[in-house]
């Protein structure tokens, strides 16, 4: 088993308790942070330490810490995205409901370093019951003086509240997340400006995912040099990846980077095999949004080598061969699975929650998942195959956000990688309708 | 002519109104508008799971917004029902990682059990059938949300029985957002 920064006490009996916590090691971070570093040190420590940002996109956090705004007299934010709403992705929901002072810890060191008085826990409205746990153990930190008026004596005062969403997977978008906050519906704002200079309430803001600011408490306990260490070349430190679909052992990891792809699906330690003695068909490793590859390409690149569990080594090959580690939500399907249906179940899903400001991702997702759905049902035609990689390339930069390349990758990866089995769809309808009904391979049926 | 009149006009309980003065303190004082989701989400709880056009206005007149900037916001976001629902809403993940774990045959076992379609409620009132998008919790599929509970690896029938007997047994009476409710099994023992 590799080194665990976050997920270490995870276990231990009442370890979501302040008191707990804190006998193993809690609040470390913020009393070496408030008393022996300025706020620029912080930010320092986190950009040694190579931490890129576990939402998806992957941008060095240190890096976004040092371009926040910090105009005179103006109050700055920082917010954490706990939105967690990626199909595949369910490891801040764990961190947050095992570990909540994790990530308190992470936020008041993380708003210390940014100058920020005020912070906000930004969580989907379906985790209600996560956000009592939050409010729990965050009464517990002020309680305890880690929160509020001049904490630790340092004469820095941060007061850190839990809003909740309300069902909409364009708010974990950083703008859609702060008109949310705002009270308004979830439409994302047009950048520039961006939310480093205009952010939440027009003031400057940043954003961070759960699972990066949780990190930065080990990155403040064993320096940012050490945390750099752990891991393969840009790809530091130690994250977790949420794996579902056909597997024994499906769950939530915490892995150094740089594990092969083959150990993390076949080994005991980890997901443990492929379901029901099954083949492994097809996965989507970093939350549905990237690429989908089949067995040959997620085990080993195009040139033959290992695929590693890192941002590197999985976009290694472009989107021809390659794919993204995005959120680490790693989706792994077995030999009975239908890609076209699988692809007309995502399509539907961006359709659903696409924002509609835009008319080429609000009709564009719509044409989506109305031709897949034809194609899965035997109603499609061999040109419905090439309109809907037309229809993916026509969104594909021209949308306000990024949801709309979010809905346009995976189907355009579907048809580069599973073209054959669009086509059986399309020339054997009979067959590929029948309930059950899986294409193998040229010619053989079901 | 019948003299008609006005229906009672709802008003939020004492318990309520001091979570919606605690939530929002939270934002800065010109902002109160911030609350708007979190009072959204009290007002469905205390109202019967669902927020008439008389509860947003309600809800309107407690943040002394304009009630269009409420309709605008209940309208957007898929966790508020705007008609009438069961005592029960089951909120079915539909989404691939679900799909693949069985959510369709699920969806169908629900159907055929309680009676009701996805978008109605069963004629005894009992369950409204919702379905939804990922819950973040698709290592668990497949998953069905009850208010603030989650229903996880329903893959057996025995596993949907015990979630609807339990279900059956809860007397109706609104939940309210700052009671608690327990973890999810998945949560208890990994
Ligand atoms: C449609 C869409 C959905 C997103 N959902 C999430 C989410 O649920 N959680 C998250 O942390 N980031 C999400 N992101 C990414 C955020 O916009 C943002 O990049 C991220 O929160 C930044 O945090 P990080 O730098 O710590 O990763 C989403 C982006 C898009 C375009
Ligand atoms: S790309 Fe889609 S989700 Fe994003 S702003 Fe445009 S319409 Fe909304
Ligand atoms: S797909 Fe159902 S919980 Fe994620």
């Amino acid at each position: 088993m590799g080194r665990k920064l976050l997920t270490e006490h995870v276990n231990v009996e009442g370890i979501e308790t302040f008191e707990v916590y804190r006998k193993h090691g809690g609040y470390r971070a913020v009393e070496k942070a408030l008393k022996t570093m300025t706020p620029e040190e912080v930010v320092d420590e986190v950009k040694k330490s190579g931490l890129r940002g576990r939402g998806g996109a992957g941008f060095p956090t240190g890096m976004k810490w040092s371009f926040l705004a910090k105009p005179e007299g103006v109050p700055r934010y920082l917010v954490c995205n706990a939105d967690e709403s990626e199909p595949g992705t369910f490891k801040d929901r764990y961190l947050m409901s095992k570990l909540p002072h994790l990530l308190i810890e992470g936020m008041i060191a993380g708003s210390y370093a940014l100058g920020a008085r005020t912070s906000y826990i930004y969580i989907r409205g379906e985790l209600l019951y996560v956000l009592r746990i939050l409010e729990k153990a965050i009464a517990e930190a002020y309680a305890a003086g880690f929160l509020g008026e001049n904490i630790l004596g340092s004469g820095y005062s941060l007061d850190l509240y839990v809003h909740p969403g309300a069902g909409a997977y364009i708010c974990g978008e950083e703008t859609a997340l702060l008109e949310s906050l705002e009270g308004k519906r979830g439409n994302p704002r047009n950048k520039p400006p961006f939310p480093a200079v205009q952010g939440l309430y027009a003031r400057p803001t940043v954003v961070n995912n759960v699972e990066s600011i949780a990190s930065v408490v080990p990155i403040l306990n064993d320096g940012g040099d050490e945390y750099a260490k752990l891991g393969v070349g840009k790809s530091t430190g130690t994250k977790l990846f949420s794996a579902c679909g056909h597997l024994n052992k499906p769950g939530i990891y915490e892995l150094e980077l740089g594990l092969p792809v083959e150990e993390f699906i076949y080994s005991d330690e980890y997901c443990g095999g492929i379901w029901k003695g099954r083949e492994l068909k097809a996965v989507v490793a970093g939350g549905s949004s990237v690429p989908i590859l089949p067995k040959e390409l997620i085990l080993k690149t195009a040139a033959g080598e290992n695929r590693l569990m890192t941002y590197e080594s999985l976009s290694d090959g472009g989107f021809v061969t390659g794919t993204m580690l995005g959120s680490g939500g790693f989706i792994a399907m077995d030999e009975t699975t239908c890609i076209v249906k699988n692809t007309w179940n995502f399509s539907r899903f961006y359709h659903h929650e696409s924002c509609g400001q835009c008319s080429p991702c609000r009709e564009g997702t719509g044409w989506l998942e109305k031709v897949l759905h034809r194609l899965e049902h035997g109603h499609g035609s061999m040109h419905d195959i090439d309109l809907v990689v037309s229809v993916a390339k026509q969104i594909e930069g021209n949308t306000i956000c990024p949801l709309g390349e979010a809905a346009a990758w995976p189907v355009a990866a579907a048809v580069r990688h599973f073209r054959d089995e669009f086509e059986w769809h399309v020339k054997h309808p009979k067959e590929a309708t029948q309930p059950g009904a899986v294409y193998r391979g040229a010619g053989v049926l079901v | 002519m019948q003299p008609t009149t006005a229906p009672a006009k709802p008003q939020f309980s004492p318990a309520a109104q001091a979570e919606i003065k605690r939530i929002i303190s939270r934002y800065p004082a010109e902002r109160s508008k911030s609350a708007l989701l979190p009072l959204l989400h009290i007002a469905q709880a205390e109202f019967g799971g669902w927020v008439s056009p008389e509860v947003q206005d309600l809800v309107a007149e407690t943040l002394n917004i304009r009630p269009i900037e409420v309709y605008e916001v209940a309208t957007f976001y898929t966790m508020y029902n705007l008609k009438p629902v069961g005592q029960h809403v089951l909120e079915i993940c539909r989404t691939g990682p679900c799909m693949l774990r069985g959510s369709d045959e699920l969806t169908a076992h629900l159907e055929r059990l309680t009676g009701a379609k996805v978008g109605e409620t069963s004629p005894d009132g009992h369950f409204t059938l919702k379905e939804v998008e990922c819950l973040a919790a698709c290592g668990f599929a497949p998953v069905v949300q009850v208010r603030e509970q989650y229903y996880e690896s329903l893959d057996t029938p025995e596993a949907v029985d015990a979630m609807l007997s339990e279900l059956r047994g809860q007397i109706h009476r609104p939940i309210l957002p700052w009671e608690e409710t327990g973890l999810p099994t998945s949560l208890q023992n990994n």
